[in-house]
């Protein structure tokens, strides 16, 4: 196939068609509409078996983990912000906790300014969460190319979601002025703190819509028809004894993973696989794993805040499946779930809220070796960083979620493939799509850590 | 003068807006999706033609303003970018990496294949320019919106403006005027933080940083004609920065843009001189 170098550059392919008694059908679509970054997929079936299945990352690199050497450790969370402008927050606060380790201070962050990081975070997962599922994903289950035209139809959801994504960005906006890259945290806590009539100010929208999205979230839950996918996954997530999974916790899996933050890096490995040059992660000796909403909901599902907690049987019966829910496209409905919680949650810290003694907790710079991974939005966000004695950065190493989660989006491709053979190429196309959308994939965040396969293998040539 | 075209468009029917995304982390398109409460009202007025991080339609060129996200940083992008400015009208660039290089821009002072044999296994599939550059290094554009990220205000500007035929109405005067008209107390003068709000163009809304007790870090780039010496003599004298400090303050998301990259590379040449003194 010849790159068309259109400026939509966003063409579909579907080959199909009986030769002999062999049927080949490949599916290729040039650039993924709706995911944050820029991605393929090509999937090749053959006499009912699957040939090749790709997800290719034509992202460019960024080189972060290069450039960040030689930097100052107080400028790495302003930097690593910009891996990722959907979850900024995520890439900040896993930098501050590893380099809160690194420098010796970790203990000493006050439990005041942890309140306020889970706040910080809570903002981030309403406003991506939110932007996913009603303005990326939903289009999907309505038969809509976009949320313009979804609109149309589902236009008062349309205006309910973005006024509650509007108030996630606003959480984020009260602790760091703006919802990209906001500028307030620092290692060791905030540069500043909010004060008492902006909390009084946002409290009312906030709880608002804790009840709004409860109400939409039940609604959608009726009327959404799930693909059946049903796998059995490892689903890894932080694990924490007392709150559902933000900042802190143990890494554990529901098939025996169970190690502290430092262990992490030797837990996985990333393997080289034979139809890709892009790195995939798997947890050493097992293999591919799922990291995300669905996972921390599995995991931690009894942490919940009450006030989502309580729609949870609804939503199980609504669907027809008790947790754990191992179909992945009910990561609509965890996302839904974590937002309410999110809400809940901000709505408690706020009422409850008295400022902190300090803004943050003063940081010496010394060489140090720091690892942490908090829950971005798409799930684990991992981070190592060696310092030298004045604070200049040795080295940098970042696994973000989608990374983790490519294998497995790769592994349900060829699960779903076998299923969809009956269907038109159209129809098997549009479910494959749907498919990796499901997963939030943030190609952006990922890519400075895989390789490219952009120009190999072109998508016609099935031999 | 960038900005004429932007005069010179008139239209009857609804104005055809497309996102392009480059090297970036979508953090500028996804301002226009932080639009909300203007996100429905900018669809009715505008046709939103090409948003491939929003929608699944086809494309359908020609489109009166294409709004182009991130640096050119692969042989792919250099050739996208002249396609697209045929197919549009009008070319805006929207953020720090489009119009300045962005913070990917620091491979033009490294070795990229160093920097690729750090980050990847297998290096010899990266396929990487050199170097991270501005969309202005490549086409003619029209206008620059600057920050990282934009400002959702000045999108919604900048589209008024296309609308009505009028110039946009986007300010270019230093943070530090909007930071004394908020009534903050200067963190340099005050707390002896070396700010960069003397020589970076307003934009951010409303001079975020020294609201949150700290130094502008330059996000929105250079104001029109800052006087860097300056600031840098302060710096250096008073607030006790070294050569070091100097470079790496000006080399972050728009360090690949003059006066910033100018500045920088004397600093860098000053570290240099200082290291080599040390050797001896």
């Amino acid at each position: 196939m010849s790159k068309k170098s259109n400026a939509g550059r966003k063409s579909k392919k579907s080959e199909g068609g009986a030769v002999g008694r062999r049927r080949t059908r490949t599916i290729h679509v040039e650039a993924l509409a709706r995911v944050e970054g820029e991605g393929a997929l090509h999937l090749v079936t053959r006499d009912g078996r699957v040939d090749e299945v790709q997800l290719r990352i034509f992202e460019p690199p960024r080189f972060y983990e290069a450039f960040l050497r030689g930097r100052d450790f107080r400028e790495v969370p302003d930097i690593v912000a910009r891996i990722c402008g959907i979850c900024p927050v995520a890439y900040q606060m896993s930098a501050c906790h590893a380099l809160e380790r690194a420098m010796g201070v970790f203990d000493e962050v006050d439990p005041a300014i942890r309140a306020l990081r889970n706040l910080f975070y809570c903002g981030e997962w309403i406003e991506s969460h939110v932007l996913h599922m009603f303005m990326l994903h939903l289009p999907d289950f309505f038969g809509c190319e976009s949320v313009f035209s979804m609109a149309v139809d589902h236009g008062d959801w349309v205006r309910r979601s973005l006024r509650i994504k509007k108030t996630g960005n606003a959480i984020v906006a009260m602790l760091g002025g703006r919802a990209v890259h906001p500028v307030g945290a620092c290692i060791g806590g905030f540069h500043r703190l909010p004060e008492r009539r902006e909390i009084a100010a946002l409290l009312p929208e906030l709880e608002f819509c804790r009840d709004d999205m409860a109400d939409l979230l039940l609604a959608l839950a009726g009327e959404v028809t799930f693909p059946e996918l049903e796998r059995d996954y490892e689903f890894v997530s932080l694990s924490a004894d007392d709150e559902y999974p933000m900042n802190l916790g143990r890494i554990k899996s529901n098939k025996g993973l169970d190690v502290g933050q430092d262990e992490f890096g030797g837990a996985i490995e990333e393997l080289q696989v034979p139809h890709s040059t892009a790195l995939h992660a798997a947890i050493r000796g097992r293999g591919a794993y799922l990291v995300g909403p669905l996972a921390r909901l599995n995991l931690n599902a009894e942490k919940l805040h009450p006030r989502a907690a309580e729609l949870l049987p609804k939503l199980c019966k609504a669907v027809g499946r008790r947790l754990p829910w191992r179909n992945n496209y009910f990561s609509l409905l965890a996302r839904g779930l974590e937002v309410v919680h999110s809400f809940a949650l901000a709505v408690d810290l706020l009422a409850n809220y008295s400022p902190p003694e300090r803004a943050f907790v003063p940081v010496a710079p010394r060489a140090g070796l720091g690892r942490h991974g908090t829950e971005a939005p798409r799930g684990l966000c991992w981070h190592e960083y060696r310092t030298e004695s004045d604070g200049t950065i040795a080295l940098a190493r970042i696994v973000p979620p989608t990374s983790q989660n490519q294998a497995m989006i790769e592994d349900d491709l060829g699960e779903l493939a076998l299923r969809i053979e009956g269907l038109s190429d159209e129809e098997a196309t549009f479910q494959c799509e749907q498919l990796i959308r499901n997963y939030d994939p943030c190609i952006s965040c990922s890519v400075h850590f895989l390789n490219l396969t952009r120009g190999q293998g072109d998508a016609g040539e099935v031999s | 003068m960038p900005g004429q075209n932007v005069d010179a468009l008139r239209h009857n029917g609804k104005l055809k807006l497309a996102a392009f995304k480059f090297t970036s982390c979508d953090g500028c398109q996804l301002q226009i999706l932080n639009l909300e409460d203007d996100l429905l009202a900018l669809a009715e007025v505008t046709e939103i033609a090409f948003f491939l991080e929003a929608r699944r339609q086809e494309p359908s060129p020609p489109y009166d303003i294409g709004f182009v996200e991130g640096s050119i940083s692969t042989p792919e992008e250099e050739e996208r970018i002249s396609q697209i400015r045929r197919e549009c009208k009008t070319l805006i660039t929207i953020g720090a990496c489009a119009t300045s290089g962005g913070i990917q821009a620091l491979r033009n002072w490294a070795d990229v294949e160093e920097f690729s044999r750090c980050v990847y296994p297998r290096p010899e599939h990266i396929a990487a320019l050199a170097t991270a550059t501005p969309i202005a290094a490549h086409v003619f554009v029209d206008y620059e919106l600057r920050g990282c990220p934009i400002n959702p205000a000045d999108l919604v500007e900048l589209v008024s403006a296309a609308l009505a035929g009028r110039r946009p109405n986007i300010a270019t005067h230093s943070l530090c005027v909007e930071c004394k008209r908020s009534g903050y107390p200067c963190v340099m003068v005050a707390q002896g933080k070396p700010c960069l709000g003397p020589v970076t163009q307003v934009g951010c809304g409303g001079a975020l940083c020294p609201h949150h007790n700290r130094a502008c870090y330059g996000c929105f780039g250079p104001m029109e004609q800052p006087n860097m010496a300056s600031l840098g003599q302060w710096f250096t004298s008073r607030l006790g920065q070294d050569a070091r400090d100097m470079k790496r303050m000006l080399r972050l998301f728009n360090g690949y843009i003059e006066p910033f990259k100018q500045a920088s590379d004397r600093y860098e040449q000053e570290e240099q001189r200082g290291k080599k003194k040390q050797e001896k």
